[in-house]
């Protein structure tokens, strides 16, 4: 048995790194974006203020408070108070106000947009009559391309998933290579097991390598265990290399297949929070994005990366694609056929 | 001789075509057996049923007297009509990826030079031409030391001289004791290749045996062949077939003297006359009315 995935896994990958064009896209591309965003945005992607508002559940009513009607500010409910603390610390929000409980603020004393939005605050809060409480805090501020990093990576895995596995069994389908497969004692189960670990091993080392290149040419940053982050790419990259053999079961046109996977790759791209956050977004799409794998990959990733985040606290992230990756992968084997019918 | 294949009322039905209607017939260890009949007659439906790789609608398929399974896998090597193989990967690397996948595994080297692809172990399979390819595909049939090859029109494509060359080899699988089932349109390949042909048309088995006993079984004498322009209109008289697409009358004789007599009286030109033996295509032709002749 090993021995016939090895033969199909060691013969695709030759086949993969010697198709020069397809690889140097695969390395090329995901670095050309990084750069390019570096450049576009260098350390401010926001040009609007961002405030967190301490809330346990529900739409934040602007009648609520003044200050919830202050025209430029986007607020963002936060149930976690920690959460929002740290993403204060990070300048992902400008500031965390607590209009519920006790009434206090949060603000980085490095961050300008802080030191307006809190004179925005400090008025509506005097208009109001009340008093709040000011509990400062630092830290450095986290740059757009620091945070779209994980986004790039996980959009480069998911095209390479989709793509490489859909495309290439599809083809192989397509071309009567599948059917001269049937003819040997070769199983499905042994060709899927295969091209699963051939694609992985591939779209690993290339991450790999993109990620250390970002990493010394951009200075991104890594708060968390390297181990955690390595976990995440392979729990996610096989969940979605099963979603590619979903799509190249039965599909014998490559049209087709191009077609199926952009359904699948555009919502992620959309909702999976590659760009920008889903943070402030409503209930429903938060809800959506959360069957996407892509969606736990950027989310995990983002939280090692940026935040430090323990293999503890990215568990249920890990769950989730282990989940995904066993129901796809049983769908895909038992819909997977050698030829057209 | 043991039977190693057998095929017992084979049926394939299609939406709205019955491709294989009942085939039923048996392979005798060490033999070449062809299954001869024109494009769309049911061969390689018939044969990837027996393979495998298309599922019957009814009928079984037995291999040294048990059903096909597992064991027929391993020990069956099978060279498509068309194969497509992976991009990128040399001639050597395709046999070891195609070897590896058979707990049965001959020597490389010799499969290389019994093929003759010595010279094309590095090339990239991309770049190999129509008779190379088809060398390496029945090497790629030949990785596992199998008792059983199925060829399945292996030639077609190929200019008559590397034809010659891949009978030459088939020639010498066959002379290891290799059992072959051959599928093919050429009456001539079948002819030099086969100990036992069955001849297919409409998806049923019309024909089964010995080529040569087949042959003397139906035919006395020798076929006179003649361009329709060189003899008259009205034939009447003379028992004859016209082949309109081919341009020519066909004329069988069990007396060659006496019947070109009879066409010198009806002022037939017989200048551009050929007199031959009959075969595997005058076979066809009277038992179904159609040609083979592509």
């Amino acid at each position: 048995m090993f021995g016939r995935i090895y033969a199909i896994f060691r013969a695709r990958n030759l086949e993969f790194l010697r198709d020069r064009g397809t690889l140097a896209w695969n390395i090329v591309l995901p670095i050309a974006l990084m750069f390019g965003l570096a450049v576009i945005f260098g350390d401010e992607g926001r040009n609007e203020y961002t405030v967190g508002i301490v809330h346990d559940q529900g739409a934040l009513a602007t009648t609520a408070h003044p200050f919830l009607d202050t025209r430029y500010i986007h607020f963002v409910p936060i149930t976690d108070i920690e959460t929002g603390v740290r993403k204060v610390s990070r300048h992902q929000l400008d500031l965390l106000v607590d209009l519920d409980g006790r009434q206090r603020y949060w603000i980085n004393a490095d961050s300008p947009k802080g030191f307006f939005a809190e004179i925005a605050l400090l008025r509506a809060v005097e208009l109001a009559g009340d008093t709040i409480e000011k509990a400062p805090i630092s830290g450095e501020a986290v740059r757009y391309v620091d945070w779209v990093l994980p986004g790039i990576l996980g959009m480069n895995i998911m095209f390479s998933s989709l793509f490489g596995v859909g495309y290439v069994v599809v083809r192989y389908r397509k071309n009567g290579f599948l059917k001269r497969l049937r003819a040997t004692p070769l199983t499905a189960l042994e060709f899927i097991i295969a091209q699963v670990a051939s694609r992985l091993i591939l779209i690993m080392a290339i991450t790999t390598v993109v990620f250390l290149g970002t990493k010394y040419l951009l200075d991104t940053p890594m708060e968390g265990s390297y181990a955690t982050l390595f976990l995440i790419a392979i729990v996610g990259t096989i969940a979605m290399i099963s979603m590619g053999l979903i799509v190249a079961a039965r599909v014998t046109s490559e049209e087709l297949a191009g077609g199926l996977v952009n359904i699948i790759t555009w919502p992620m791209m959309l909702m999976s929070g590659v760009w920008f956050s889903l943070e402030g977004a409503g209930e429903f799409v938060r809800s959506a994005a959360s069957v996407f794998p892509l969606t736990h990959v950027l989310d995990s990733a983002r939280a090692v990366m940026l935040d430090g985040a323990t293999l503890y606290e990215v568990a249920p992230n890990l769950i989730a694609l282990t989940l995904m990756s066993a129901i796809f992968l049983g769908i895909g084997a038992a819909l997977f056929r050698w030829r057209a019918a | 001789m043991s039977i190693a294949l057998e095929a017992r009322n084979l049926v394939k039905v299609y939406p709205g075509v019955r491709a294989v209607d009942g085939v039923s017939f048996a392979v005798r260890e060490g033999t070449c057996f062809g299954l001869l009949g024109p494009n769309g007659a049911g061969k390689t439906t018939t044969v990837e049923i027996i393979e495998g790789v298309t599922p019957a609608t009814s009928g079984e398929v037995f291999y040294f007297g048990r059903p096909a399974g597992r064991e027929f896998r391993e020990e069956a090597g099978i060279q498509f009509q068309n194969t497509a193989l992976q991009d990128f990967l040399t001639v050597r690397e395709t046999l070891e990826m195609f070897q590896k996948l058979y707990d049965r595994q001959a020597n490389l080297g010799s499969i290389i030079e019994a093929c003759s692809l010595a010279d094309l172990t590095d090339r990239d399979n991309r770049k190999l031409s129509g008779g190379q390819r088809q060398r390496l595909m029945l090497a790629v049939a030949l990785v596992n030391r199998p008792r059983l090859v199925f060829l399945d029109e292996p030639t077609t494509g190929l200019d008559p001289q590397a034809r010659r060359n891949f009978w030459a080899l088939v020639q010498r699988i066959q002379a290891n004791g290799t059992t072959i089932v051959l599928t093919t349109h050429y009456m001539d390949e079948a002819h030099i290749l086969c100990n036992e042909i069955a001849i297919m048309d409409e998806g049923r088995l019309i024909a089964e045996g010995n080529p040569d006993a087949l042959l003397q079984a139906r035919y006395r004498g020798l076929v006179i062949e003649l361009p329709i322009e060189d003899v008259p209109a009205d034939l009447d008289g003379i028992d004859h077939r016209r082949i309109d697409r081919l341009g020519i009358v066909e004329i069988p004789s069990s007396d060659v003297t006496r019947s070109l007599g009879e066409l010198t009286a009806l002022t037939a030109d017989l200048n551009r006359v050929k007199i031959r033996q009959p075969n595997l295509e005058d076979l066809f032709l009277d038992l179904t009315g159609h040609t083979l002749r592509a």
